[in-house]
């Protein structure tokens, strides 16, 4: 079938087309505006049409990659190679689903260069999704890293008051640890003479280069996702990024770091996997305390959710190299619902940020009284962040738990104390913004959700409820690859992942 | 029919909660109380048939849907029915309609009622999940949501700084038993395979003698995993160190205070421990631990009832101190007794906040004793209803003989199986729980006498317009009299009788242990009647210092300040858990924040790196033109600098 042949290239594309025909609409009165807004809200709305057809089109008990397109391209090095296998498939969802979110939170946020800003948006759409779906290192490269171009701009011309240093600085980190994982690039295609990640997932590559290899992606990856301590930039981003960047951010950004963990790192350096296996627990554990407690003391909104954010992150690396099936799925299952529920709390965070303009803790307070149905999504999304039962927040953090329990009982003791600090922090900030009486002149005339915003917020909340209950669509399709995963690495990773006490 | 009495409290919920602000508030009253009130007759239909019959014959499973299966993890969520689910379906359900019907009256004058409602339904949603889940992480799913009904309802007076602080620290001190609790999942998953109750248990006699090592020793695992689950009991159930948001949560509405915090989801603990007594039993270790635990708070929170003016604290700590009873039956091994108080106690300790709730409600929402008095003539229909109470808390009977309140029986159990276990824990779990009963009637008769008797200390118009309280909130009452006064005769014998009646009615649902209801239904007689004989005497001193000597007690705190101070201050605890793990966590946090986050990381690290390319940085600003074509065009540039690195790269190479 043509159509399901080409759907990954239809999908990773359509937004660039889209961003096409929103730089061709002509003026900027009020009315191109609009046609701007329609056109970009249309592309994305379509293009996560589609990623549902490619998701219900996909064969979970195939664990081969799906969807394949692979012609030999720039000098017969770099190939034009796409597919995707359960690991990467719903992160092409989740980025579709995020993106019509992300237009429609931005409607009239955005006062400045919306022709710029949607162009962008697409440009970055098409550049996340390439990252899921080629299966050649070095587009995975290009669209890894290009990703980082819009959103520098995007933080750097539409965000805060410091968003120049902060755009800089997500630069700054990101790029440096890019520059290694491009000379891990170049040394694999030496080594093994493709870039085909297909075939690279079948090299055995030696172990001291296994072990440099590895190092130069988890520079890479670290940043990303991030990792404490490479995480500095992400608070500083997110503060300064416009609601919508700090959505796709939070959301999708993010979890390249993991997707290039389980992709590259685990299955194709097995024997640095195991290891550095305890160095990532222990940077895991300390992001899930430390930033916990960091984020207990922050002052801005913003900044609580970043540091939550991170601390939440580390649930997923931790997860994920603890190479069991448990910890693998947990992990995943943990970025797409982090995906929803961080996207979820940083545009609840732009609904008081576009009325009030700031995003001071003490600034707000009593919102209950006037916005009822805020506070009871809030609500849902603070549950959602602390890992209640019953909310997609919770099936992560107790899978990776489960695993890393097998693994190491102090590890798993230490990160099930971050449970008892994210409640914290999450009811701490919870109480200060929404509850008490409202007792600010500045808020009393504060409107609750509108049409648009509900548009946005209600799916998300049906979402978090829904996995949380009944997390079988996102199990079932994950599953079966993981399974594959873990018996091609359980030879290698077996001592690190060899349960405490015997059955 | 399970699911009906299960998913009619959820329906309620949503529909109060979601449609509350359309249908309006009588609308939303009506129907989550009249759906909770065919939810609690359905369970009464399972109940009798299994208190009566010959116990639960097999097991009602129902499978709801899928959960979470990943490797050898299957959950689902499924209801299960057996005997000891049976009997907290009915403590359940029934507590909660009447509550629900009690609370259209009392809180007649809210602006928020659908909203009070919708919480209170789905609280009963959670519980009812919690008692009939087949496995732990369904109990574990149900634990939080009743943690989380309790922060909602604790605060749901939110314009109260003192109630939000009340939830939010209720939730994190829970948070805290939770912490072991997730732990002890884990455990029992890694150590038997399953977290499927069936499944985990049939796997215990294989993994008796694995050893685990923690903390630099040997420890039998299935101990750790008991203690790591039993740490999540003593969250819930308020247990001695983690007890310090119990009595901060009567800042929620003193209905909620009879439903959550006394009569259904305090005793979650309990329930859990029993559910699992498979586990706990092959631990002897374990079990001691229980039982000491059980024996201090219910030793600890008496001796503070004794000297709190708050009416609802009273009952709260009484609450705590009742709590520590049962796990003592638990830890002795007698887990139907466990049970059995548990029963009892819904009843009557419902009753009493529910008539405090009706005292308040009478002085318009004055709760301390000290400003009360006298009101017997004033509202005498709840003063009968609190001295039914007050009879069943303090264990009114004739020891030997069907004549005695609820708690009479329950009560008199427990303590008879601490003395049958023995050694130095038995004899310490039976002196606390004889002292604590002696306490107990005390502070009990303090209450009753503070608020009812003698003249009134009240302000002259609060006294003058005190007036009884509307028939939809006695009407509660009166059905939870009957139970204070027949719940333990009626139901001796399925849950303290001969070991062939117990084992009759609880078919396998719990551990039964044999020799130590032998030995306690062997008991002395002097042990039979010790605890009656503290009743009497905790009246009559009580009797002496409020009625004939009302000048007594305010002499005794001055001659013994210290003790006095130490009591009324709580042990002191909440000081010492501020100094200890609240200010240093926020110093922590602020120091990794700015010392080491902000300092370090950024500022001499990064930022030292930074600097040295600080060029660069310039240079970067000033290519900010705010031309979109600039940027455009930089981006295009980058990228077929990237394509050209790769392909040349690659050539090359």
């Amino acid at each position: 079938m043509i159509f399901s042949d080409n759907i990954l290239t239809i999908i990773t594309f359509l937004p660039l087309l889209g961003a096409l025909f929103v730089l061709m609409v002509p003026g900027s009165d009020e009315k191109a505006n609009e046609n701007m807004r329609n056109i970009a809200l249309v592309t994305t709305l379509i293009t996560f049409i589609l990623s549902l057809i490619m998701w219900a089109l996909f064969d979970p008990d195939n664990i081969n990659f799906q969807f394949v397109q692979n012609y030999d391209w720039i000098g017969n090095i770099i190939g034009y190679r796409m597919g995707v296998d359960g690991i990467s498939v719903l992160f092409v969802v989740l980025t579709a689903l995020l993106m019509p979110m992300a237009i429609l939170v931005s409607w009239d946020s955005i006062k400045i260069r919306l022709k710029e800003y949607l162009i962008l948006f697409l440009v970055l759409e098409t550049l996340m999704i390439g990252v899921f779906t080629t299966l050649d290192l070095a587009m995975f490269y290009i669209f890894f890293e290009g990703g980082l171009i819009p959103m520098l701009l995007i933080i750097g011309i539409w965000g805060g008051k410091y968003r120049v240093q902060a755009s800089y600085k997500f630069f700054f980190y990101t790029f440096v640890g890019s520059v290694f994982m491009l000379l891990a690039i170049m040394a694999m295609f030496w080594y093994a003479g493709t870039l085909d990640i297909a075939k690279l997932l079948k090299v055995q590559f030696p172990e001291q280069m296994q072990f440099w290899l590895w190092l130069a992606f988890f520079a890479s990856f670290a940043v990303k996702m991030p990792m404490w301590p490479f995480h500095r930039w992400l608070p500083e981003a997110h503060v300064q990024a416009p609601t919508a960047g700090s959505v796709i951010l939070a959301a999708i950004l993010l979890k390249m770091g993991g997707y290039g963990f389980l992709r590259f790192s685990l299955p194709m350096f097995p024997d640095a996997s195991a290891y550095f296996a305890n160095f990532i627990f222990f940077l895991s554990v300390g992001a899930i305390i430390i930033t916990s407690l960091i984020a207990l003391v922050q002052t801005d909104i913003k900044k609580l959710i970043a540091y939550s954010s991170v601390a939440h992150m580390g649930f997923v690396t931790m997860g994920i190299f603890t190479a069991n099936i448990y910890g693998i799925e947990g992990a995943i299952f943990q970025m797409i619902s982090h995906g929803f529920i961080s996207g979820a709390l940083f545009i609840s965070v732009g609904v008081i940020y576009d009325r009030m303009h700031t995003r001071e803790i003490s600034a707000y307070g009593g919102l209950v009284e006037r916005m009822p149905k805020y506070a009871f999504a809030f609500m849902v999304f603070t549950m959602a962040n602390i890992g209640l039962p019953g909310t997609s927040g919770f099936v992560g953090e107790f899978l990776t738990l489960i695993a890393i329990f097998q693994v190491n009982i102090w590890f798993a003791a230490i990160a099930t104390f971050g449970v008892i600090l994210s409640a914290a922090y999450a009811l701490w900030l919870y109480r200060r913004v929404i509850f008490e009486a409202m007792t600010k002149e500045s808020l009393k005339s504060i409107l609750d959700l509108d049409k648009r915003e509900m548009v946005v917020i209600v799916p998300l909340i049906i979402l978090t409820i829904l996995f949380g209950f009944y997390p079988a669509p996102i199990l079932d399709t994950i599953s079966p690859s993981v399974e594959a995963l873990v018996a091609e690495i359980s030879q290698i990773m077996g001592a690190g992942a060899s349960p405490i006490v015997p059955h | 029919m399970v699911e009906a009495i299960v998913f009619l409290p959820l329906v309620g919920a949503l529909i109060a909660g979601l449609l509350g602000h359309k249908i309006g508030d009588r609308a939303s009253e009506i129907i989550t109380s009249s759906l909770l009130v065919i939810s609690a007759i359905l369970s009464w239909i399972i109940f009798f048939p299994i208190a009566f019959g010959n116990g639960a014959e097999e097991v009602i499973k129902v499978e709801i849907m899928r959960w979470i299966e990943v490797g050898d993890l299957d959950l689902r969520w499924v209801l299960r029915v057996d005997s000891l689910t049976a009997v907290m379906l009915v403590v359940v359900s029934s507590v909660s309609s009447l509550v629900h019907i009690y609370s259209i009256g009392y809180m007649a004058d809210d602006p928020s009622r659908s909203r009070f409602f919708a919480y209170l339904s789905l609280f009963t949603f959670a519980m009812l999940m919690l008692v009939t889940a087949d496995n732990l992480l369904q109990l574990f799913f149900g634990w939080e949501g009743v943690g989380l009904a309790s922060y909602l309802l604790i605060g749901f007076w939110y314009k109260r700084p003192s109630a939000n602080a009340a939830a939010i620290k209720a939730f994190i001190v829970n948070r805290v038993g939770d912490f072991g609790f997730a732990l002890g999942i884990f455990a029992t998953f890694v150590l038997l395979g399953s977290i499927d109750i069936d499944m985990a248990f049939s796997a215990i006699e294989g993994a008796k003698n694995i050893s685990i090592s923690f903390l630099g020793a040997e420890l039998n695992a299935l101990t750790l995993a008991a203690l790591l689950l039993f740490m999540g009991a003593m969250g819930k159930s308020a247990q001695f160190l983690l007890h310090t948001w119990l009595p901060d949560a009567m800042e929620g509405p003193t209905p909620v205070s009879a439903l959550i915090h006394a009569a259904t989801m305090v005793t979650a603990g309990v329930f859990m421990v029993a559910r699992l007594s498979p586990i706990f039993d092959a631990s002897t270790f374990a079990m001691s631990v229980v039982l000491v635990v059980g024996a201090i708070t219910a030793f600890f929170a008496a001796t503070i009832g004794l000297v709190q003016n708050d009416i609802k604290r009273v009952i709260a700590y009484s609450t705590c101190s009742q709590l520590g009873y049962m796990f003592v039956a638990l830890g002795a091994g007698a887990y139907s007794a466990g049970i059995y108080h548990l029963f009892t106690h819904a009843f009557f300790k419902a009753l009493l906040f529910l008539g405090a709730g009706s005292v308040i409600h009478a002085m318009h929402h004055e709760q301390d004793m000290r400003k009360m008095g006298g009101l017997r003539k004033k509202i005498p229909i709840t003063y009968i209803m609190m001295i039914i109470g007050t009879l069943a808390l303090t264990g009114v009977g004739i020891p030997g003989t069907s004549f005695g309140f609820a708690g009479f029986f329950s009560k008199d159990s427990i303590i008879e199986a601490a003395y049958a276990v023995g050694g130095p824990l038995g004899n310490f779990a039976f002196w606390s729980l004889v002292l604590a009963a002696l306490f107990t009637s005390f502070y009990s008769w303090r209450l009753i006498h503070m608020t009812f008797h003698g003249s009134t200390r009240a302000e002259q118009h609060n006294y003058e317009k005190a007036h009884e309280s509307p028939n939809i909130m006695l009407v509660p009452l009166y059905f939870l009299a009957i139970g204070s006064i027949f719940a333990g005769v009626l139901f001796y014998d399925q849950f303290f009788g001969k070991e062939k009646y117990i084992e009759a009615f609880f078919a396998n649902s719990i551990i039964i242990v044999g020799h130590i209801i032998e030995a306690a239904h062997n008991a002395p007689t002097w042990v039979k009647w010790s605890a009656t004989f503290a009743m009497l005497l905790g009246f009559v001193s009580a009797y002496w210092m409020y009625i004939l000597q009302p000048s007594l007690p305010a002499r005794l705190a001055k001659a013994m300040p210290i003790p006095y101070q130490f009591l009324l201050n709580k042990w002191y605890f909440d000081e010492l858990y501020d100094v200890i793990f609240v200010k240093p966590t926020i110093r922590l946090g602020n120091f990794l924040w700015k010392k080491m986050d902000d300092k370090l990381i950024d500022n001499m690290i990064i930022e030292g790196l930074g600097r040295k390319v600080q060029l660069v940085t310039a240079k970067f600003v000033k290519l900010q033109s705010g031309y979109l074509y600039h940027y455009a065009f930089a981006m295009l540039i980058g990228i077929a600098a990237l394509l050209t690195w790769e392909v040349v790269a690659g050539g090359l190479l």
